[in-house]
């Protein structure tokens, strides 16, 4: 059977702007997959291809098999997008934005679901409720749920948990975890990191239109196990020169060093020190995906097509 | 086999069933046809006031000065007018300010997700203005009633007029909706083209009653033709054959129409 997305050799331009360059991205059926980069790293415009909002100047995108140029009407029918922005018709109640976006989908007796829905991301109390009334995370859950309607088998939600509530976050996951299990692929875009790594089996990291990294999370977090961290918080002074090139996060009079080993500590805090930084606080961490995908963007890593075929094989499902 | 192997089969419940091929068109003609009824106020009883104030000042002024057709008194003339006028207006307003609305507010991407078809969005969001500009248009004839004896001499020019002005502008409305992205542009393009165009189509005088310079401009206008052969519905009479006024009026419509719907499918303005 074909994969639940596939990209092939995907470019887009806006203006000046080469928004994608050459993005090839295979998402199996039943995946949970991530798609992460900074802002403009060309998230929202796969997903826009993906959604038929926005046009590719180059190359071919499916989903379930489906040419979304050429098969749009059941490329889209097998979709549900969650957009980033928080969209919603003033002139009608939750239950009736629902009831009508199942209709544009060709789908009636459609209330057991739509009620299922309402109930699983806590809209039951709200269902009557004119949307212009709702706060901006009720908002997000009913652009949720409007995702949902259609039960569609891949599920895009582009930064769905954006300016949201915890309770909502843990009841969104819950719910989105489910369908995965009942065979919905899920695609999540997020600047939560921490989210995609405890919810994702495969990550791509785009960065200016291109992936820069391909594989599965716990792979991506293997490659740099090898690496541990010295995070030291300043009282006095600063990081001095000659170890700038092991720095990877400043912020905050945090500073985070990177180590090959844990032995290298002891020589670390007397560079420290001899370049006239008083340590308050320290800590040796091992890498999560925070520290993957910050040195992915650093490294400026080589597009990760070329290495996506051994990608592809140890992700698949 | 797992429920992953299983693939999409699952995830489509027996509960979810499929209209038919045009259930999205119904569904979003339904809800444009709800959009307007939601501010009625707005959208159907105040062009009722709007001409209903027209009718007083107007026939006021010119009822004994002025008689277009003989047997036929000013205010009598004007009704059919004012109701036509109306039409087009509301028929225009409803499917270009739902458009700008969703665009400037992004819930336009809730019609753009879904698998309708250009061709549906484009006939669901005409014929809502065809239903708008109907209601409108027999509220107007409802409440001037009291003022004026009319009948129909001939109903079927009068219905197809109607219908064709309303659907006419409902695609040109489509096309403003598309077009414009500010509200700004919209109400330039009302003012700037709707309105004189209805203004200086024989809404308030007949065109034989103009210059012969006028009267050729007149001709060049399409509304004109709309009005008078509605006018033609009610009196028999008009300035121009109904047959020659709906052949333009048609042709018109399917200029727009085609245009609208070549801009639907390239996605103009609505996807990048």
């Amino acid at each position: 059977m074909s994969s639940a997305i596939e990209l092939q050799g995907l470019a887009k331009r806006f203006g000046a702007v080469q928004a994608l360059h050459d993005v090839n991205l295979t998402v199996h059926h039943g995946e949970f997959f991530g798609l992460l980069g900074p802002n403009g790293a060309g998230k929202t415009t796969v997903i826009s291809i993906l959604a038929g909002l926005c046009r590719a100047d180059r190359g071919v995108a499916r989903v379930m098999g489906h040419d979304v140029v050429s098969d749009y009407r059941e490329a889209r029918r097998m979709l549900g997008v969650v957009p980033q922005e928080l969209v919603f018709d003033p002139f009608f109640t939750v239950r009736e934005a629902l009831r009508i976006q199942s209709g544009y989908y060709g789908l009636r007796r459609n209330d057991d679901w739509i009620e299922e829905i309402l109930h699983n991301l806590g809209l039951e109390g709200k269902a009557g409720a004119n949307m212009r009334s709702l706060s901006g995370g009720m908002k997000r859950r009913v652009l949720v749920a409007q995702a949902l309607v259609h039960k569609p088998p891949v599920i895009v939600l582009d930064e769905p948990t954006a300016g949201v509530d915890v309770e909502l976050r843990q009841s969104l996951w819950v719910f989105i975890r489910r369908l995965n299990e009942a065979g919905h692929t899920i695609v999540l875009t997020t600047h939560y990191l921490e989210e995609a790594e405890s919810l994702c089996g495969r990550i791509a990291m785009l960065r200016a239109g291109q992936v820069v990294a391909l594989d599965t999370t716990a792979n991506l977090i293997r490659r740099f196990h090898d690496h541990v961290y010295l995070r030291v918080r300043l009282a006095r002074g600063d990081v001095p020169e000659s170890l700038r090139d092991r720095l990877t996060v400043s912020q905050g009079g945090v500073h985070t060093l990177r180590m090959e080993h844990v032995r290298e500590v002891e020589s670390l805090l007397a560079r420290l020190r001899e370049g006239g930084a008083v340590i308050a606080e320290m800590s040796i961490e091992q890498p999560d995906l925070e520290e993957v995908f910050i040195e992915t963007m650093r490294a400026g890593a080589a597009p990760a097509a070329a290495r996506s075929g051994a990608a592809e094989v140890s992700g698949t499902a | 086999m797992t429920a992953r192997d299983a693939g999409p089969a699952l995830v489509v419940p027996p509960t979810l069933v499929p209209m038919g091929g045009r259930a999205g068109f119904r569904t979003l003609f339904q809800k444009e046809l709800l959009r307007f009824w939601r501010v009625s106020f707005q959208t159907v009883f105040a062009p009722m006031v709007s001409a209903l104030l027209y009718l007083l000042v107007f026939a006021h002024v010119l009822e004994s000065r002025v008689q277009v057709y003989s047997g036929v008194s000013y205010t009598a003339f004007l009704v059919p007018g004012l109701v036509m006028m109306s039409v087009l207006q509301n028929a225009f307003a409803n499917s270009s300010s739902s458009l700008i609305q969703s665009k400037m507010t992004g819930n336009i991407i809730f019609i753009l997700l879904p698998p309708l078809s250009y061709a549906e969005i484009f006939w669901a969001y005409v014929l809502a203005s065809v239903v708008r500009g109907v209601a409108v248009g027999c509220g107007v004839l409802l409440v001037t009633m009291p003022f004026v004896h009319l009948s129909l001499a001939a109903p079927l020019w009068a219905a197809l007029f109607l219908v064709l002005g309303a659907a006419l502008m409902g695609a040109l409305g489509v096309l403003a909706g598309i077009w414009a992205d500010k509200v700004d542009q919209l109400a330039a393009f009302q003012n700037f083209v709707i309105l004189p165009f209805t203004f200086l189509s024989g809404v308030f005088y007949s065109m034989q009653s103009l210059p012969g310079f006028w009267q050729s401009v007149s001709r060049i206008n399409p509304f004109f033709y709309m009005i008078d052969g509605f006018r033609c519905g009610f009196f028999g009479v008009s300035d121009a054959s109904p047959w020659l006024s709906a052949a333009i009026v048609a042709a018109a419509f399917v200029v727009l129409a085609g245009l609208a719907l070549t801009l639907l499918r390239r996605g103009y303005k609505l996807r990048t």
